[in-house]
């Protein structure tokens, strides 16, 4: 084989492993969800199980709610600033949401958690943000949210905020619909 | 250094003139000197950025830019050293040497080549304009982290086309550069003879081949999560912001050793030259290389120990990263070995050798105390990072393409650097970068965190040290352009081996200065 033809031989050998790596750029998307799922990593969007509902009447935390939005024409509060409660104890809240303008607008809430550890502890049975909220113009609506705080919370996390904010979907697809 | 080819040594060499000339060349020589003086003004560039950063940060207090400019300015930074100033510059060693270095007459696809390097100055000028665009420019930090990046104006869509070409040139310099050593050494020429330069960049080629594509399409998310309404990384629409830094880092990682490894194997040169003994250990460096090569795959995730990973992957990840440090203390030994009862002689290319294995040595060990999880934790987004990739990019990369200039210009240009002035270059390189660098170790320790343009009044004096070593640092650069303007135009006529101990064979098989078309018949080894 000539320098020439061998040389063309191996660009063309690379040249498919460079597009491939390009490819698995994109396949690292659902090779992470998957490992996500696989690995039980918190997902946002599903509600959990309640495995241990002991309520531990031992210590009593505040769990403080907060609420805002992005790019979206709506108010959005919680109509509870804050509650006490037990780990293991149900507790339920509603949330209110308006939407100020004329026009129909579709949100998702993301939540967000302070300190951020108690994340993992915050078991939610229902939300609003398992699915994404459409309003139409000028709609008001209230939404609930029930979880339990799971009593292997650390002791020394005695204040939980619970924060949501709603961003605006253009028209996107959410998870649960995929 | 292209000046001087044409008159200096009557070859006929006929074809376009003057910046034709450059647009249209093939020539694996004229080649690496553009990429060389790119990599220099792009030096020049980024440095000026840095310099910006560290006025800011001498006094505590907002006082000379406002934070969306100092930010950007991090941002662009980085990039540009990284993409534009350290990455070219071996790409033009690559394109020098190799084809003398293994006896083959020029690159495998020289035209390629021409193209790989002239995607270079557009991808430069989209960096440029993005500092004016509407919005102002982008300042999210050279990881390109979402969300912030969806956020941005259309600096950023500037920035993720020009992210795309650098991409593009590095992946076709590869090819280029892995095909010219596997299909073109001279009859003899074995895999396991070659100088160890290129076996460095053949490994490197491989990485680079398989990362660029991966970051490619990780900014290509970016961009469709911005404009298409894709949501890879949005949380609203079931992305994940972490994914990104997942996709980021299985590049990112590699890719500190895209920076790395040619500078091991510039070093691997200079050091046995300067020792007057052969390389200890040549077989385990080549394997060494390989590994860590491999390894670097396997560790991305130590740059992320603070997204919630569960602890059982933060554990994978920290003892992976740790064994990185068995095949890069093989190295170091094997230099240190190298030395070892040489009859030793301390030139420009030597200092800056020996300054690199001290230095990038201090980066390694930065480097396995952030790897340790817990410590991790605290120090992540300190100084103390900036410390550490400080010492192995600038200490370790640019140090070793310094010595790399002042060991090969000679045989490029056929003429002498001034050797006092050469000296006078390295001790002030090393004294101001570890002025600058060294006292970020502390700050980083006391908790300074980095890419913020204002800080607590009891980290000041540490500050103004490293501004005072940044600034020296910076101006010395500035000798250095004078040294080689020098030797370009008035050195001493250099002799055939000006390096006694340097024995590869464009030393011992080529003349001085090399001419233009290297082996245009295969040279016989052995
Ligand atoms: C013994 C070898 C090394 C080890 C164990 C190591 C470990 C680490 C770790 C754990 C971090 C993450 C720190 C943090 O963000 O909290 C880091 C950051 C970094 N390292 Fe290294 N490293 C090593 C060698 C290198 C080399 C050779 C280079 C480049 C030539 C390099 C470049 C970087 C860069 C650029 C960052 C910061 C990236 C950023 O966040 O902007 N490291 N290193
Ligand atoms: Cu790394």
């Amino acid at each position: 084989m000539s320098t020439a033809s061998g040389n063309a031989l191996l660009l063309r050998k690379l040249v498919v492993i460079a597009v491939a790596m390009f490819g698995f750029g994109f396949a690292l998307v659902p090779i992470y969800k998957k490992i996500c799922e696989t690995a039980g990593i918190y997902d946002l969007q599903k509600a959990d199980r309640l495995v241990n509902t002991q309520v531990d009447t031992s210590r009593t935390l505040t769990i403080q709610f907060d609420a805002n939005t992005r790019d979206l024409p709506w108010t959005f509060r919680p109509l509870q600033k804050s509650v006490q409660a037990h780990p293991g104890e149900m507790v339920h809240i509603v949330y209110e949401v308006t939407n100020t303008a004329a026009v129909d607008k579709l949100g998702q809430a993301i939540p967000s958690y302070g300190p951020q550890i108690a994340g993992q502890y915050v078991k939610k049975v229902e939300c609003f943000c398992f699915a994404r909220q459409e309003l139409r113009g000028n709609e008001t609506r209230q939404m609930p949210l029930q979880f339990v705080v799971d009593p292997q919370l650390p002791r020394d996390v005695s204040v939980i905020t619970l924060s949501y904010t709603f961003f605006e979907l253009p028209g996107g697809k959410t998870r649960g619909e995929s | 250094m292209e000046a001087v080819h044409g008159h200096d040594h009557a070859h006929d060499h006929h074809g376009p003139t003057g910046i034709m000339k450059y647009l249209t060349t093939t020539n694996h020589k004229d080649i690496g000197s553009m990429y060389l003086w790119f990599s220099f003004s792009m030096f020049l560039l980024g440095g000026a950025m840095a310099l910006v950063i560290r006025a800011e940060l001498f006094q505590p207090g907002l006082q000379i830019v406002n934070p969306e400019f100092f930010n950007a300015m991090t941002t662009y930074h980085g990039l540009i050293m990284v993409f534009g100033a350290i990455m070219p510059a071996f790409v033009g060693f690559a394109n020098w040497l190799i084809p003398m270095q293994i006896g083959a007459p020029d690159m495998a696809f020289p035209r390629m080549n021409n193209w790989s390097f002239w995607l270079l100055p557009p991808a430069a000028l989209l960096l440029i304009l993005a500092q004016f665009t509407p919005g102002g420019p982008a300042g999210v930090g050279w990881t390109l982290y979402p969300p912030l990046t969806i956020q941005q104006g259309m600096s950023m869509d500037l920035t993720i086309f020009a992210v795309h070409i650098l991409g593009m040139s590095s992946i076709m310099g590869s090819i280029n550069i892995i095909t010219t050593v596997l299909n073109m050494r001279a009859p003899g020429m074995t895999l396991m003879k070659m100088p160890l330069f290129c076996w460095t960049w053949l490994i490197t080629a491989y990485l680079l081949i398989a990362v660029m594509p991966v970051l490619a399409g990780a900014v290509t998310m970016l961009l469709t999560d911005r404009h298409f309404d894709t949501h890879f990384f949005n949380p609203a629409g079931g992305g994940d912001p972490v994914l990104f830094q997942h996709i980021f880092w299985f590049f990112g990682h590699p890719e500190v050793y895209i920076i790395a490894i040619p500078a091991f194997g510039v070093i691997s040169q200079v050091i046995p030259a300067f020792a007057r003994k052969p390389l200890f250990g040549y077989s385990s460096m080549v394997y060494a290389t390989a590994s860590i090569a491999i390894l670097s795959f396997l560790v991305w995730a130590h740059h992320m120990y603070t997204v919630g990973m569960p602890v059982q992957a933060q554990l994978y990840f920290m003892f992976a990263t740790m064994l990185i440090a068995v095949p890069t203390g093989v190295k170091v030994f094997n230099w240190v070995a190298t030395m070892w009862k040489g009859s030793m002689t301390f030139e420009t290319p030597m200092l800056f050798a020996i300054g690199f294995l001290f230095l990038f040595t201090i980066g390694g060990f930065t480097g396995l105390v952030l790897a340790i999880t817990p410590v991790d934790v605290q120090l992540h987004d300190t100084y103390y990072v900036v410390a550490h990739f400080h010492y192995v990019m600038v200490a370790g990369a640019l140090f070793s393409a310094f010595a790399g200039i002042y060991f090969w210009l000679p045989k490029w240009i056929g003429k002498m650097y001034d050797e006092g002035l050469g000296k006078l270059h390295f001790w002030l390189s090393f004294i101001f970068f570890n002025l600058a660098f060294f006292v970020q170790h502390f700050l980083g320790l006391a908790g300074m965190p980095r890419r913020i343009p204002d800080y607590s009044l009891q980290f000041t004096d540490f500050n103004m040290v490293s501004t005072i070593g940044a600034f020296g640092f910076g101006l010395s650069q500035l000798l250095f352009l004078y040294i080689i303007l020098k030797a370009i135009r008035s050195g001493e006529k250099a002799p055939q081996r000006p390096w006694e101990g340097a024995d590869s064979i464009e030393w011992t098989m080529l003349p001085t200065p090399a001419p233009y078309h290297s082996f245009e018949k295969p040279p016989v080894i052995r």
